[in-house]
């Protein structure tokens, strides 16, 4: 999966407004023995998706995804908490998401997720509400701005950590960036030990 | 100067630019743990990009995550889950021998959980930064070191560069007063604490654990508490360092030798919290009259006293919960029957949580139906396990005692419950379907999951003390 840029989207939500969807729920760990990065959307909400036999769940919310349309998930609090893996932005990337909108977004899934263009999104508590109670609702997303434009119910603003937004408009590399502080790394090395 | 806490201190020592509006800090690791599964896809970049580890001696990788418990068959065959987990750990021999990475390999003797090992042996010390592409890597904390899990890119960024971009989190301390009753431990100090801050209480913070109860745990028991930081949401959690700490570490393999090590002591005596230090948030837990717990739903926040009753669902995931966990309002979860306990994992499967499963297992048997899996988390463990005969007891008492490694915990190498299964486990995460599709997952402590495999039911340790009465 390579980085994919964003600076705008418009899009329906998809809503799933459990608490604590953890990266299991995700992609469960059995999918996780590949050495590669693409294709595992097909993983993606597995469980969620297929029966203990892999056949199509009829009850599964996902019967009323598609992807062209909804690129947009918004989760209920705590979403992407628990095992570290970034197989869970690449899977929920790879499955047709652009943006995950939740009240809270676990610390390390919004690190993996920032790195992969897959942007997280944290509203306050009422806007968060607003959503999770309209599903399919058509959102823009702008990350320019750091807004959320719902329609017909206004907007709400957010926050996504400066450098990291700088990264997803404008296509800076954070490794890029990270190798041009060579020299000041060879400085600590030295005084360190 | 202003007071420092723990983290500040360990913080300030590895900053290598410092952060601004626009940029994150560029913080030095001094230790990268590497395993199979979230290592890969880094090495494909380095690869692709041309680049090198920057620092092979301070890299060190092991293999545990999708490697079987069982041993090899007669040919010299591990019983790989697919032909993919082979070639995962086919990939990681690979790109460690590549890259002049240390790789402890199937057959090396210290070989283990990248989290058990560590520590074991002596890699893991006091003011040291520590990342490793796992969440649990918060485990390292219990020796003063500042240790947190990262993605697969960060990975990259730390064999490229031994740095990350990070910004400063907020800081939280979870003190916790008084002294733990018999037959109560770490795990249950670490369930409490989770359910007390919530599941993800601990967003954006890096706790450090302190108290008296903590002062008082041994390193098997910091390790277990800093363990399950993340499960309180917190990437980090710490504990000052202290004799505890020193002794157990003195003589490892990576441990400084001669005056490096007293050099080394002098200079992790200063790292403790400062009088006065700020902190964001601040916690208080009494363990006094703390219970052995466990939990009753599928989040690590919910859980209860082991000798409680299943409550009635209060919200929505409540409701979810109960709805899968299958525990009736109003009856007690010791009614509930078991179908598998899991003794292992990088949250206790060192050789005290398996003294501590082997004091109620030794001349009991394991109910009849369930199936009773201790595995330790290294090979260290498990020669030490078995130079005290704690095979033979787990053995003898029916339960099966397998090879090193994450095993259950994660259920990605073919160890997994059945469809269904109400499993015990030592482990750190009760998610739906974690331990395998469909089963159900109790967290619990080595004590209290030995008891349950006894009884086969949930069952309380305490009633196994050495002169307990009837304590349920």
């Amino acid at each position: 999966m390579s980085r994919e840029p964003f600076s705008k989207l418009t899009s329906r939500t998809f809503v799933l407004s459990q608490e604590n969807i953890d990266t299991d729920q995700i992609i469960p760990a059995r999918f996780l023995t590949s050495t590669l990065r693409d294709g595992y959307g097909k993983a993606a909400f597995y469980d969620w998706r297929y029966d203990a036999n892999g056949r199509p769940k009829n009850s599964s919310i996902f019967n009323g995804y598609n992807r062209e349309t909804h690129k947009i998930l918004v989760a209920g609090p705590n979403f992407g908490c628990g095992s570290s893996r970034e197989h869970a932005p690449w899977a929920l990337l790879d499955f047709g998401f652009r943006v995950v909108i939740s009240s809270d977004i676990a610390d390390i899934f919004k690190s993996n997720a920032l790195k992969n263009g897959l942007l997280p999104v944290t509203v306050d508590d009422a806007t968060h509400r607003r959503l999770l109670a309209s599903p399919g609702i058509e959102v823009t997303v702008d990350l320019e701005n750091e807004s959320v434009t719902i329609e017909g119910l206004g907007e709400a603003h957010f926050k996504v950590e400066p450098f990291a937004r700088r990264c997803l408009i404008d296509g800076v590399d954070p490794l890029g960036h990270l190798l041009n502080q060579v020299a000041a790394i060879e400085a600590y090395e030295r005084a360190d030990r | 100067m202003k007071s420092q806490s723990l983290f500040d201190k360990v913080w300030a020592r590895h900053v290598v630019v410092e952060e601004t509006a626009e940029a994150p800090a560029v913080l030095y690791i001094d230790l990268h743990l590497i395993h199979e599964v979230t290592s890969p896809q880094a090495f494909t970049v380095l690869n692709e990009r041309g680049l090198k580890v920057r620092r092979p001696d301070r890299t060190l990788g092991t293999l545990d995550h999708s490697t079987p418990t069982l041993k090899a068959d007669a040919k010299g065959k591990l019983p790989y889950a697919s032909r993919e987990a082979e070639e995962q750990v086919a990939a990681l021999i690979r790109n460690c021998d590549e890259h002049g990475v240390e790789l402890l390999g199937l057959g090396d003797p210290r070989r283990g959980i990248v989290h058990v090992i560590g520590p074991e042996l002596g890699a893991t010390q006091p003011g040291k930064t520590i990342v490793c592409g796992d969440s649990h890597t918060s485990t390292h904390g219990a020796f003063g070191a500042l240790a947190f899990g990262i993605g697969t890119t960060e990975v990259g960024h730390v064999l490229a560069t031994q740095c990350l971009l990070q910004r400063k989190p907020k800081s939280m301390r979870v003190t916790f007063f008084g002294t733990l009753p018999a037959g109560v431990g770490a795990k249950d100090m670490a369930l409490a604490m989770i359910g007390e801050i919530g599941a993800d209480g601990g967003q954006g913070y890096a706790i450090e654990f302190a108290g008296p109860a903590v002062e008082a745990l041994s390193m098997e028991g910091r390790m277990t508490l800093c363990n399950m930081s993340i499960e309180a949401g917190a990437r980090v959690g710490m504990i000052a360092p202290d004799e505890k700490t020193f002794d157990w570490l003195k003589g490892r393999d990576f441990a400084p030798k001669g005056d490096a090590w007293d050099q080394a002591v002098e200079e992790w005596n200063g790292l403790a919290t400062e009088e006065g230090a700020h902190f964001d948030r601040e916690v208080e837990i009494d363990v006094s009259a703390l219970a052995p717990m466990i939990t009753y739903g599928v989040s690590p926040d919910v859980s209860a006293a082991v000798n409680a009753f299943a409550p009635s669902p209060a919200s929505g995931v409540e409701r979810h919960a109960a709805d899968y966990m299958q525990f009736e309002t109003g009856k007690a979860f010791s009614e509930a029957k078991v179908d598998r306990v899991f003794i292992g994992s990088c949250t206790n499967s060192r050789l005290e949580d398996l003294r501590a499963a082997a004091a109620i297992m030794r001349g009991r048997k394991v109910k009849r139906g369930v199936v009773a899996l201790v595995v330790p988390g290294s090979e260290a463990v498990k020669r030490a396990a078995e130079a005290e005969g704690l095979d033979r007891v787990f053995i003898d008492a029916g339960a099966e005692w397998r090879e090193p490694g994450c095993s259950m915990c994660i259920a990605m190498n073919g160890d997994a419950g059945a469809p269904g299964d109400l499993v015990v486990s030592t482990s750190n995460r009760n998610f739906v379907g974690r331990q395998g599709k469909d089963v159900r997952t109790v967290l619990a402590s080595p004590a209290t999951a030995a008891a349950c495999a006894i009884e086969g039911t949930i069952a309380d340790p305490r009633r196994y003390l050495e002169g307990a009465g009837d304590v349920a």
